[in-house]
């Protein structure tokens, strides 16, 4: 019977895009995801909407600038990347056939800077690299996050999945506690949101300024008290790829704006 | 460098109440905060913007720490004619930024 009900499982799964994937009995159901808008009051909702006042369009129209700018390369972005990058950011992180490593959006760039063009590398939560994701975020403004999980990554997928359950810092919390236990429940004069990575690169009230998925995963493991980690390490990689895993359905909002 | 972004329709007809649009990306930093280990952030703001029609003044603003990072403002010009609109913004050291657009009007 077990067997059974093993291989019938095993079928099921193996149709969907996310393989062999077994979700977490805590998991929010497709259903009820919701993404971090859902959690916003109304006035900030309808700002993110505003196709002039969302403040984070500065950095997409940076990043649009940079797209096609040739002063330090021969090749700009648009040289190769026409049109073909909408939709593209809803499937990162992802693997990167050359070097068999998980990429995001962000690494993928200097990547993109480092083959084809022949330019340094823009240092994480620079300007303007946070421009240039914005910028390929934006392309993909509405689509759903569609991020499969296949035999090469796995491991890192696991590896998020242990982040996000693991008790960690001072007040040793871990990720689900809040974010699928407690989620639209108040935490000081906040209400906890499900924890999706969808509308980042984002403009964050907090901080008065725009900035990258991991720079909010580092202040979430400041706010636990516990020892954040490097922006754009591959941990935050990883974890960002289980985030996306977790949050696939829901439509690519950068730039969004957040508390 | 600071991105401006503008909203100025391109044309209105003559006497014609417009509404404009302007933003700057900056990080207005009052002075008053404190970074990680307590030293303090220095003041670093825009204190001046001024929008010209043909020229002339028809918009001027001071700004002081009170005031967000990324200034957004949003003000009412009668379009009367056909001329060039400047914005300019100043910070604290007399370092501006200008954009301008045209309005024809008709």
């Amino acid at each position: 019977m077990i067997r059974l009900a093993a291989c019938l499982l095993i079928l099921l799964t193996s149709c969907s895009p996310t393989a062999d994937v077994t979700l977490p009995d805590d998991a929010i159901a497709t259903k009820d995801l919701q993404s971090g808008s859902a959690f916003l009051t109304e006035e900030t909702r309808a700002l993110q909407e505003d196709d002039f006042e969302n403040p984070g369009l500065l950095w997409v129209e940076r990043g649009a600038d940079l797209f096609v700018d040739t002063s330090a390369s021969s090749k700009s972005c648009a040289d190769c990347h026409d049109e073909q990058l909408k939709g593209v950011a809803a499937s990162y992180p992802q693997l990167d056939e050359l070097s068999a490593e998980l990429v995001n959006l962000e690494k993928r760039i200097n990547l993109c800077r480092a083959r084809h063009q022949d330019l340094p590398e823009l240092t994480y939560e620079s300007d303007d690299l946070l421009a240039l994701t914005a910028y390929v975020a934006n392309q993909s403004h509405g689509a759903p996050i569609t991020v499969a999980v296949t035999e090469e990554t796995r491991a890192s997928y696991e590896a998020g999945e242990a982040y996000f359950y693991t008790p960690r810092g001072q007040f040793n919390l871990a990720c689900n506690q809040c974010h699928n236990e407690n989620w639209g429940k108040k935490l000081r004069g906040d209400t906890i949101s499900q924890g999706h990575g969808n509308g980042f690169p984002a403009y964050r009230y907090e901080w008065q300024s725009f900035g990258s998925l991991h720079r909010r995963l580092h202040d979430c493991d400041t706010g636990v008290r516990a020892e954040p980690f490097t922006l754009g390490s591959q941990t935050y990689i990883d974890l960002e790829y289980y985030l996306a895993v977790r949050a696939n359905g829901l439509p690519v909002e950068s730039p969004a704006i957040r508390r | 460098m600071s991105t401006i972004r503008l909203s100025v329709p391109e044309t209105a007809k003559k006497n014609e109440i417009i509404e404009i649009k302007a933003m700057i990306q900056h990080p207005m930093e009052t002075g008053y905060r404190r970074g990680m280990r307590g030293e303090v952030i220095e003041r670093d703001i825009i204190t001046l913007f001024e929008c010209r029609y043909d020229g002339e003044i028809f918009f001027e603003g001071e700004f002081h720490p009170g005031i967000a990072a990324n200034p957004f403002l949003s003000f009412y010009l009668k379009a009367t004619k056909t001329a060039e609109l400047v914005f300019r913004w100043t910070d604290q050291t007399g370092q501006s930024w200008s954009e301008t657009a045209t309005l024809t009007v008709t």
